[in-house]
């Protein structure tokens, strides 16, 4: 489970057709046509080095933009929206994994469980290869 | 900041500009009356309203200036270049105040007394100095500026959003320059009555606006593609209706943001004439076709490439008067602007009457630089060499003037034309001056594209780029061989690389196979062209172009992405890209990327044919030679009269074999390599063939062996090249395309002019390979025109024979020109009786050879060749 500040969401959205980007990074699932603009589809899982089972998935698009472009992270599904309390915040622990320490700014404990908190601008600073 | 103060920064910052044009056009006309009038204005009127507005600094600066004006008008005063730099450098002062202004809302502390001294001294030279306000308290004197200043106090005491009226002397220049001057958006401002005709609008609303109409334009099509599914109801006609207008809004938006190309020449006149003082030189800059109309976007990119060019030219390409005298050229230097309008794209020609490029010092530079290595350089022209001058970090100036050497270098022109899709050449005469020709689109916006498809992918490929489509299957005429793996298609006898989009793009191998029909998309970049293999080709579409994410940059294969009619998105191909991907891949394959990853650019390489001897020595014969590749079956080749045959093609074709020791097969296949010329084939049959490389045509050394022309290091292995010369004349004693082995000469220059492509690529290799520059014309006509462009040759070699220009008009013609009397020719021609030599001769040639006696061919030409270039008293420049 992931949290990601809902400042910086913009949208989200059943992705219709994604055209894919052969040739492109591998998080780069492909590209939508949002209400006329093209947005870049970053798929979550393989971002995360998750591996993910078939080809053909069902899942949801979360819309951000970082340095005026805007990026959509595609994501198995989407949750509710949720307030955190500031104190219930913790630093990621350093025995987490160090892709997902890059990518993460903190942990909160909800509930019973912990919520990593994406930071946006590093998930989205992704090395194109040359 | 004030508005007043706002709009007086604008208004002035304009003014400047057109003093700037103003005042040098006026250096050059000083007895015209009217241009003295316009400068005095303005200078008056900034002045007028500094006084206004309470800024002393300027309104001292501004007086001074006006003072001299005024003494110049009143004849007082000669005008002198002294007199003009000081005028200049006032605006220039008033230029940094206002800069300051424009970032503090204040004007800035400092001191322009000495400046101020300076002119008033000038002004007081040879006339007794007039009280300085005098020229503002006698109004009876400056009618004009009084009414000016009164419209000014009018015109703030209505409406303090108006802003002084700037007078405008000619709208063009006004609208030139773009409200960027200032640094907020300005509101929209009032006009003088002089240009109420136009509005200043803020360039961030029309390209906002330009981005509604892409919009609107991929909407509409949307619709249309809907409507397209249906018969007939009651949507179409008002559709169409809609379709038209959106297609003339998007016209009318498209032509708001053209502006004309002299916008981006404002500067230039003062720019020129700075240099010229600096440099003491007499430079004129004529500027033709200022009002030719371009997109605002590519105005703004090609602006600094342009300034960059007319600098260099002014800087090193006009030669001091007296050098320039000594030339017998007249002492002022041109440099020469033209704009125009050619099949959707916008030419500028950038030319000047200086010295040209200095070829030794580019192959210097080349070699220091590690851009190429001495035999490399040796095989290339010099119109090859000077295009060094746009790889990056080259700079030939061997001076470092403050005015060029900053670290910009042409290859940054370069990069910044081809960005927006445009493209470059440069041709230099030494002696007469340099010409650059950019091509660039109208505009970036919207461009046509071919919509194609890979493994159900839809990719759109720039149309620009786009030559012709070839169906192919295996039933049809035209099929896709494959030579190790490497695709090529045989097109018009010729071979031609093709790219798989599915296997660059590692998209799902095809599983149909056989008799399935795909497309090649011939397309073309720079010179050399390529075929990209593709499953479905549909429409062409319009499609406006947006660049692709950040991240996806790396990626070379997409020069944008865009949203079709249907709503999808689609990537967009760039051809560049893809041929250098494409590039990349054939060498990994053969792994010598490091020697792939050395070349620059598909010009200067040659595709090479690579086939397998007994032993396991590789042999080479260019790729352009060969007409087709066949395997025949064992059982159809005949022995006849000690030849071997085979029927093809309704005819007899002979097959020599490459190794005398050939064991022609009893069963199975026969590789065979066939050449065909006017008609006639042969082939040459081979143990295999092995590849297609593309290289560097570098013939290192002559080879003893008959049959071989040298060597050659190719795909980063020595390999023979093959003198398909020799093969031939097995095959027919009378292929009268003879071969040239001419003895080693010095780095000297032939042009060999023959219709017959076939023989110019037989001859030209062998020519190279005895170290000769060889350059290569069909036929007379074109061999003057690149006698014309690329003078220095020490031979010129020609068939009689050839259509448009043959070869005993073209000797004449070149006889008649002055610059080339003593250059030695040789005839050579299939006919060469007593008559067709006397013929020749009359016309021009020094020697007269015949083609048809092959075996001695080689030997006799290079006779002939050292024969007339040591009679001949012709050294030429290089």
């Amino acid at each position: 489970m992931f949290g990601v500040p809902v400042t910086r969401v913009q949208d989200i959205l059943t992705p219709d057709a994604i055209a894919p980007v052969p040739g492109g990074p591998p998080e780069v699932q492909g590209l939508i046509n949002l209400r006329g603009r093209i947005v870049t589809v970053i798929d979550l899982r393989t971002r995360l080095g998750l591996r993910h089972g078939g080809e053909e998935r069902k899942g949801m698009c979360v819309t951000v933009e970082n340095d005026g472009e805007s990026y959509t992270l595609f994501v198995d599904g989407v949750g509710d929206v949720v307030t955190l309390a500031a104190d219930t915040r913790e630093d990621s622990p350093t025995t987490l994994d160090a892709l997902w320490k890059d990518l993460s700014d903190g942990v909160f404990r909800v509930n019973d469980r912990l919520l990593v908190i994406l930071d946006v601008a590093r998930v989205l600073a992704i090395r194109s290869k040359q | 900041m004030d508005d007043l103060l706002q709009e007086f920064l604008t208004e002035t910052n304009e003014s400047l500009a057109t003093l700037d044009v103003e005042l040098v056009r006026f250096e050059r006309e000083p007895s015209d009356a009217k241009i003295l009038g316009n400068i005095f204005r303005l200078m008056h009127t900034i002045k007028g309203t500094c006084g206004f507005l309470g800024l002393p600094r300027l309104e001292a600066v501004a007086h001074a200036g006006e003072n001299v004006l005024g003494k110049f008008r009143d004849g007082e005063l000669d005008v002198t270049p002294g007199a003009v730099t000081l005028i200049l450098k006032a605006i220039d002062r008033i230029r940094q105040i206002l800069s300051a202004m424009e970032q503090t809302g204040a004007e800035p502390a400092g001191e322009d007394s000495a400046l101020i001294a300076e002119i008033n001294a000038m002004a007081s030279g040879q006339a007794v100095p007039e009280m300085a306000a005098a020229s503002l308290d006698d109004d009876g004197g400056f009618p004009v500026a009084a009414e000016l200043l009164a419209e000014v106090a009018q015109a703030i005491e209505q409406n303090p959003t108006l802003a002084a009226p700037a007078p405008v002397i000619e709208p063009d220049v006004k609208k030139a320059e773009p409200a960027k001057a200032n640094g907020e958006p300005a509101a929209p401002a009032a006009e003088s009555s002089a240009a109420a005709s136009s509005i200043r609008v803020n360039v961030d609303v029309i390209e906002n606006l330009m981005t509604l109409i892409s919009e609107l334009v991929l909407t509409r099509n949307q619709l249309l593609q809907l409507q397209r599914g249906q018969k007939g109801n009651e949507f179409k006609v008002p559709l169409q209706r809609l379709s038209h207008l959106t297609s003339d809004l998007q016209d009318g938006v498209t032509r708001m943001r053209m502006q004309p190309i002299g916008n981006a020449w404002a500067k230039l006149p003062r720019i020129v004439r700075d240099l010229a003082v600096e440099t003491r030189k007499r430079i004129e800059l004529v500027m033709l076709g200022a009002d030719t109309e371009l997109d605002r976007q590519v105005l703004e990119i090609i602006k600094d490439p342009l300034t960059h060019m007319v600098r260099n030219s002014a800087d090193h390409g006009i030669e001091p008067g007296a050098e320039r005298l000594a030339a017998g050229k007249p002492e002022a230097g041109t440099i020469t602007l033209k704009a125009y309008h050619e099949s959707g794209h916008i030419f500028i020609r950038i030319s000047d009457d200086g010295r040209g490029l200095n070829v030794e010092a580019i192959r210097r530079k080349a070699i220091a630089n590690g851009l190429v290595t001495e035999p490399e350089l040796a095989t290339m022209s010099e119109q090859q060499i000077i295009q060094f001058i746009f790889r990056a970090g080259f700079s030939t100036a061997e001076k470092v003037t403050s005015v060029s050497g900053r670290g910009v270098g042409m290859d940054v022109v370069r990069t910044n034309i081809e960005r927006i899709g445009g493209a470059i050449e440069m041709s230099s005469v030494q002696g007469q001056g340099t010409t650059f020709l950019i091509k660039i689109p109208l505009t970036l916006a919207i461009v046509s594209a071919l919509i194609v498809e890979a493994a159900s992918q839809r990719f759109a490929i720039p149309q620009i780029n786009v030559i012709e489509l070839v169906g192919v299957s295996d039933r049809s005429d035209v099929s896709i061989q494959r030579i190790n793996n490497a695709p090529v298609l045989r097109l018009r006898d010729r071979l031609l690389p093709l790219v798989s989009l599915r296997g660059l793009l590692n998209l799902a191998e095809d599983e149909t196979g056989a008799g399935r029909t795909s497309y090649v998309v011939v397309a073309q970049v720079g010179s050399a062209k390529f075929g990209i293999i593709v499953d479905r080709v549909f429409d062409t579409e319009e499609i406006v172009v947006k660049p692709v994410a950040p991240i996806l940059r790396g990626t070379p294969f997409y020069a944008g992405n865009t949203i079709l009619g249907d709503g999808s998105v689609i990537l967009i191909l760039d051809p560049n890209g893809i041929a250098q991907a494409a590039r990349q891949q054939t060498a990994d394959d053969g792994k010598s990327d490091v020697h792939a990853a050395a070349q620059d650019g598909i010009k200067d390489e040659t595709s090479f044919l690579l086939f397998g001897t007994r032993g396991s020595e590789l042999k080479a014969v260019p790729l352009e030679l060969v007409a087709r590749l066949e395997d025949l079956d064992a059982a159809s080749i005949e022995h006849v009269g000690g030849r071997h045959v085979v029927q093809y093609r309704d005819h007899l074709m002979p097959l020599v074999p490459f190794d005398e020791f050939h064991e022609w097969p009893a069963s199975g296949k026969q590789a065979v390599l066939v050449f065909s010329d006017h008609g006639r084939s042969m082939g040459l049959a081979v143990d295999k063939v092995v590849d297609i490389v593309r290289d560097r045509m570098a013939i290192e050394l002559s080879s003893e062996r008959t049959g071989l022309l040298g060597s050659a290091i190719i795909a980063g292995k020595a390999t023979d090249i093959v003198n398909i010369g020799h093969f031939l004349t097995l095959a027919f004693t009378n292929w009268f395309d003879g071969a040239v082995e001419a003895r080693v000469v010095a780095q000297r220059r032939a042009l060999v002019v023959d219709d017959s492509a076939f023989f110019r690529n037989l001859i030209v290799p062998q020519l190279r390979a005895a170290q000769w520059h060889v350059t290569s014309a069909a036929n007379g006509a074109e061999a003057l025109r690149i006698m014309e462009a690329d003078r220095p040759f020490d031979i010129v070699i020609s068939d009689i024979e050839m259509p448009e220009m043959g070869g005993l008009d073209f000797a004449a013609a070149v006889r008649r020109d002055q610059r080339w009397q003593g250059l030695p020719m040789i005839a050579l021609s299939s006919h060469a009786n007593a008559n067709d030599v006397q013929q020749g001769r009359a016309a021009g040639f020094d020697e007269y050879l015949s083609k048809a006696d092959q075996p001695r061919l080689p030997e006799n030409l290079a006779r002939a060749m050292d024969a007339v270039t040591q009679a001949s008293p012709w050294r030429n420049a290089s």
